[in-house]
């Protein structure tokens, strides 16, 4: 199991990087979730895998549990790459309806025109 | 326990919405509010000094839980001075935006305003690393939002590449967290600077991963090379109060760097030892001499400033990149300095650039005022490049001290001073398109009156860089007293013992 998370976060990571690379606005977009998935999947690990194991101390019996923190701070980080996918998408929406393009990168010569009007 | 501390984020955390949501069709009551609320944050950040003044570290638990389960704000010496150093710049921010009429171009501008400086001040009082994730990306949200304040093609543009940049710098972030998490089983601060201490050099190779991986995220925001290249197009794109704002979210980065390198992965811990100055320190003296090329290279006015802010990034992080008390005194004595002097030169590009409706380097007929705004650029300048007597030359006089050893002291010099030269050649020469070369050139002539001259700035809106530069004059002649209270912060900060045990004392002692 240990390999399989390993290589699904490496995967995910790896084209999350290559579509981030990309120039237009709506790889990125998606190599950004990508990312985000990645480090949730790394998160929710870096607590050590455990299966069928409760994240709660039990009074009754030995119970061995899991390491709730992780799994709290996985909550936290999903909540926020949610929220920012959220908002880069309107940007990137506003963006594109300013500028009739959507390339993520800005043409050096737009920016001279720009500074000699 | 003192409720004060957590004051800074409550309050501007309970304004946001208020503004948000009661107060956006009505702008003047928002500005009330704003102000009143910076005002409140000012009064609360001098009550935080004189609490810190004493040299305690003041704890504050959340839910009062003990410190390593539960969330922990933390003030000392350090926390205490940037509070203040944001709520100074946020006050002259805000004067500069309700006089220019920059807050009512767009929606929101106050909540945001707000809401931004909650996430700034959470970040410099959190004493849990996870948590300072959370602040960042508090802080981060409400200056994407502000960049792109009031729209237009290119600020779109380049609000979404600055968008991009952080997201991306977030997830690198998370990473270090996970495996900082996954090699001592804690995210405190003082509690990860206990464990890591413990961890034998041959074993740390993963909490080793995990200090150069937060060291590139504060990089990041520090705009530190090599990646430092958001920085110009986002900050001459930002509407200038923001910009000038955003001298402080640059500081951010230095402070997360000063705080948790030097507490968790400081000198004399074992597995990280040599580490990170090793790699800081030349990235440090590459970002100066970008910076002065940046500034001798630029052909528009506002990039010209942000290639300024880098170089002085730059000179801030070489100071810091020695950990030693002394240079880390001069690096705090330079990082308020240059947080007024780049404050101080936004607000007068954009008094400029906005009479002059282009910010490029050209000269074209002198518009209204020219001397007045020539004289406070100048008086900006001098303070951005390091002359006497303002406080920017104090600044590097402390720095080029502390940076006497025999193994920086060439390339610190030299990057320093060659540095200083070019900005002060770069400036000169904007200086003198912008408003010498401009007095020769007749105004066009005005066929009949179309053409109506720019308004006269109102003292309303010379008054927060009049501020500014006030700040910065305060700071060269009260040196001596603000650096002795520069020096026991810096003895504060390096006490690593002291900060670990004040914050994992037991919960009865107090």
């Amino acid at each position: 199991m240990e390999f399989l998370v390993a290589s699904a976060i490496g995967t995910m990571t790896a084209g999350g990087v290559y579509l981030l690379l990309r120039l237009r606005t709506f790889p990125v977009i998606l190599g950004l979730a990508l990312l985000s998935y990645a480090v949730n999947v790394f998160l929710f690990s870096s607590g050590r895998l455990a299966i069928d194991m409760s994240p709660i101390l039990s009074k009754y019996g030995e119970a061995t549990y899991t390491d709730p923190l992780p799994q709290a701070l996985v909550l936290t980080a999903i909540v926020i790459s949610f929220g920012m996918t959220a908002v880069l998408v309107m940007i990137s929406l506003g963006a594109f309806l300013e500028s009739d393009t959507d390339r993520i990168d800005i043409d050096p010569t737009d920016t001279d025109e720009d500074a000699a009007k | 326990m003192s409720h004060w501390i957590i004051l800074p984020v409550v309050l501007p955390a309970l304004l946001a919405p208020i503004i948000g949501f009661m107060m956006r069709h009505d702008i003047v009551l928002a500005r009330v509010t704003s102000m009143v609320g910076s005002v409140l944050l000012l009064a609360i950040s001098m009550v935080l000094i004189a609490m810190a003044m004493d040299g305690t570290t003041h704890i504050y638990r959340l839910g009062d839980w003990p410190a390593p389960f539960g969330i922990v704000l933390v003030l000392d010496r350090l926390s205490a001075l940037m509070i203040l150093l944001t709520a100074v710049l946020a006050l002259m921010v805000l004067l500069h935006a309700m006089a220019t009429g920059w807050d009512n171009r767009g929606r929101h501008f106050h909540a945001l305003f707000q809401f931004q400086l909650m996430g700034i001040c959470g970040a410099f009082l959190t004493g849990d690393i996870f948590n300072l994730f959370v602040f960042f990306e508090i802080l981060l949200i409400a200056s994407y939002g502000l960049m792109i304040h009031s729209g237009g093609r290119e600020r779109m543009r380049a609000g979404l590449q600055y968008v991009v940049m952080n997201l991306a710098g977030s997830t690198l972030f998370l990473f270090a967290l996970g495996t900082l998490y996954a090699s001592t089983g804690t995210l405190n601060i003082a509690d990860l600077a206990a464990k890591i201490s413990d961890i034998p050099a041959d074993e740390a190779g993963l909490v080793r991963v995990a200090a150069m991986l937060l060291m590139i995220v504060f990089a990041v925001k520090a705009a530190l090379f090599p990646v430092q290249f958001w920085l110009p197009a986002t900050y001459s794109n930002a509407p200038a109060p923001v910009a000038a704002l955003f001298a402080i979210m640059t500081k951010v980065g230095a402070y997360a760097i000063l705080r948790v390198h030097t507490v968790v992965f400081g000198p004399g811990v074992a597995g990280t030892e040599g580490m990170i100055d090793a790699w800081l320190f030349p990235a440090a003296i590459v970002t100066i001499a970008l910076g002065a090329f940046g500034v001798l290279g630029a052909r528009r006015l506002m990039p010209l400033i942000s290639f300024s802010v880098i170089g002085s990034m730059g000179t801030l992080l070489v100071a810091v990149a020695v950990f030693s008390p002394v240079a880390t005194t001069a690096a705090l004595y330079y990082m308020i300095h240059s947080t007024f002097a780049a404050a101080c030169l936004f607000l007068i590009a954009d008094l400029v650039v906005s009479r002059r409706n282009s910010d490029s380097l050209t000269p074209s007929a002198a518009t209204v005022q020219n001397g007045l705004f020539a004289a406070i650029f100048f008086a900006s300048v001098i303070a951005m490049a390091g002359m006497p007597p303002l406080s920017g030359f104090l600044g590097k006089l402390l720095v080029l001290d502390a940076l006497r050893g025999p193994d920086v002291i060439v390339w610190a010099w030299t990057a320093i001073l060659a540095g200083s030269l070019l900005t002060i050649v770069g400036f000169a020469r904007a200086g003198s398109a912008l408003f010498w070369k401009s007095t020769a050139i007749d105004a066009p002539a005005s066929e009949a009156g179309h053409t109506t001259a720019p308004a006269h700035a109102t003292p309303a809106e010379v008054t927060p860089v009049m501020l500014a530069l006030a700040a910065l004059v305060g700071l060269s002649i009260f040196a001596g007293p603000v650096a002795s209270y520069l020096e026991q912060t810096s003895a504060q900060l390096f006490d690593r013992s002291g900060y670990i045990s004040a914050v994992l004392a037991p919960v009865e002692e107090r």
